[in-house]
């Protein structure tokens, strides 16, 4: 079987995050790392050849620097990765992404695409469902569970009420949930090894997309303003004493919240 | 008049509320327009044209193939009726359709946007609410919009009525093969609830967390957990409030015990009233509330408890 794994550098969901002022992601802003809901599909690569065998491929599309999320998995112990780099796709919205990842796809040959349920920087959870698209393939989302079989993938997928089990037939994007498992962290072996693991960077001419439909020219929206949110007014602090529950209540009560 | 697409969500085969909301916000700029779709549909009608929409399209067929069989369907739709916006709410599924209809009509997507503005341009938060972005779409616009961002308010439309049916896929489709039905939770969903009483490393432990559902039962809201909370095995993942977790906007977030690290606040910034309860003055979530008690979730949240129920016996 083989695998590839989408893996995406972000800047730090625990610090302060800005933007440049043509409003694309100022990357120096926070400590570039690996999206932290990548790795959970990372872990569920690794499980998957470990019980059917096959090989694994780590895929990014981002600056230079995205190669360190890529390590992170090799780390992990992922194959292989493949990075695909080219400055006509500086400004790329999620239906650009998705169409040189879609590319990248069918360029390396892959039975299962595994993805996090969404990027922590742009959180817009729609690069999965958009690859799929683009590749006309099935898409099995947000996986508690995931199963192979065969030619068959089956997963667990949480509803309103309890979760449906759905299936498709391979090849598929699969994007996988937080609580489907517990990514390792890569071990002394898995760093070292992973030194001499390759990394190829694609550009966009091996791939054989043309520039005009990535990047910001091939992307269907464009941010025209951003703005800080206002900061918030100072509220009331108070300690607790026998009379601060009931100005809580007051508090609540007058903006008819109880 | 510019036709405005709204995709009805019905959860479980009930109509939502943010249907509603979508058919207000769709009235500011143009004439809308509903889909409904899939088993018992056709009973919703009345409740949509109540809210404005003029035509319902209906398609009561029972969707065994997640979101694809949606995006056939709304591709036949946009090619008849030509919307300048289609409104879908911002689930996960209503994300994935919306991103799947994008790339099949060649169009753009903005996700959980709270307003649109009416040269059509789409007003979302993004970094958990510490900005706010203006985006404008080359095409037919789609927007997945976050609940409770707009007041639903009634207004009559005509209400007639168009059967449609999506057409056969066309692609390999995944299929549900089976639906497990859990416990149906007597609170509110989290992401859409009006009220949230959210648990941190303060509360102390799992049984602890009993006091959080206490209160938030007793305001008929959802319980969240902070990440603390939930990696410390007190609360299921599920219920994470969050960068990674769920994104809440109610009109009340009452904050115990959570220490409100920026991972945190990204999910719970944009509530209207913030209240927090905890014994560090330190924690950063105090930067946020509206009214904030220096006190043990202990011994406060009890005392709060009975004082809500006093005044309302």
């Amino acid at each position: 079987m083989k695998i590839v794994v989408c893996v995406k550098q972000v800047p730090d969901s625990w610090s302060e995050r800005k933007l440049q002022p043509d409003f694309r992601l100022d990357r120096d802003s926070a400590e570039r790392v690996i999206n932290d809901l990548d790795t959970y599909a990372v872990e569920a690569a690794l499980q998957l050849v470990e019980q059917h065998g096959g090989e694994t491929i780590a895929l990014s599309m981002g600056p230079q620097s995205a190669e360190e999320a890529i390590r992170k998995s090799l780390q992990m112990g992922i194959d292989a990765g493949v990075l695909v780099s080219d400055d006509a796709l500086a400004g790329s919205d999620a239906v650009a992404t998705a169409r040189v990842l879609a590319a990248a796809i069918a360029h390396l040959g892959a039975d299962l695409v595994l993805m996090g349920i969404e990027s922590t920087d742009a959180k817009m959870s729609v690069v999965p469902a958009m690859v799929s698209e683009f590749l006309r393939w099935p898409m099995l989302t947000l996986a508690q569970q995931l199963t192979v079989d065969g030619s068959v993938a089956t997963i667990e997928r949480q509803t309103a009420t309890g979760h449906d089990v759905v299936e498709a037939p391979l090849p598929a994007v699969v994007s996988v949930v937080e609580k489907f498992n517990e990514p390792r962290y890569p071990s002394f072996k898995g760093i070292t090894s992973a030194k001499k693991k390759s990394v190829d960077v694609l550009d966009l001419a091996a791939l054989g997309i043309a520039p005009e439909t990535v990047g910001a020219a091939g992307s269907p929206t464009t941010v025209v303003s951003a703005t800080a949110a206002a900061a918030r007014s100072v509220g009331v602090v108070v300690d607790e004493d026998a009379t601060t529950v009931a100005q809580l209540v007051d508090f609540l009560a007058e903006r008819r919240l109880v | 008049m510019t036709n405005i697409l709204v995709f009805a969500e019905r959860v479980d085969g009930v109509l939502a509320k943010i249907t509603l909301e979508m058919l207000t916000l769709a009235r500011q700029h143009g004439s809308p327009f509903v889909v409904l779709v899939g088993a018992g549909a056709a009973n919703d009608v009345d409740a949509v044209a109540e809210y404005g929409a003029d035509v319902v399209v209906v398609d009561d067929a029972v969707r065994t193939h997640p979101v694809t069989t949606d995006v056939d369907l709304l591709e036949q739709i946009v090619a008849a009726y030509s919307p300048s916006l289609v409104l879908i709410a911002s689930t996960t599924q209503g994300k994935e359709l919306a991103g799947r209809l994008a790339v099949r009509i060649g169009s753009g997507v903005v996700t959980d946007a709270v307003a649109v503005n009416s040269d059509l341009s789409i007003v979302q938060p993004i970094f958990g609410g510490a900005m706010t972005v203006t985006t404008k779409v080359n095409g037919v616009a789609i927007a997945t919009i976050r609940p409770s961002s707009v007041a639903a308010e009634p207004q009559p439309g005509a209400g007639s009525v168009t059967e449609m049916s999506a057409p056969p896929a066309s692609q390999p489709v995944a299929t549900i093969t089976a639906r497990v039905a859990g416990q149906r939770s007597t609170r509110p969903d989290l992401a859409a609830a009006d009220v949230v009483v959210s648990g941190g490393r303060g509360v102390g432990s799992a049984d602890s967390f009993a006091l959080v559902e206490q209160l938030a039962d007793l305001l008929g809201g959802a319980v969240g957990a902070s990440r603390a909370a939930t990696d410390a095995g007190w609360y299921p993942h599920r219920f994470q409030v969050g960068q990674t977790g769920t994104t809440v906007s109610p009109q009340l977030y009452i904050a115990l015990g959570i220490s409100g690290a920026i991972q945190h606040r990204a999910g719970m910034q944009t509530a209207k009233t913030v209240v927090v309860i905890n014994k560090d003055r330190t924690a950063p979530i105090f930067d946020l509330a509206d009214f904030a008690i220096v006190g043990d979730v202990a011994t406060v949240v009890p005392a709060l408890i009975a004082e809500i129920e006093r005044r309302r016996a």
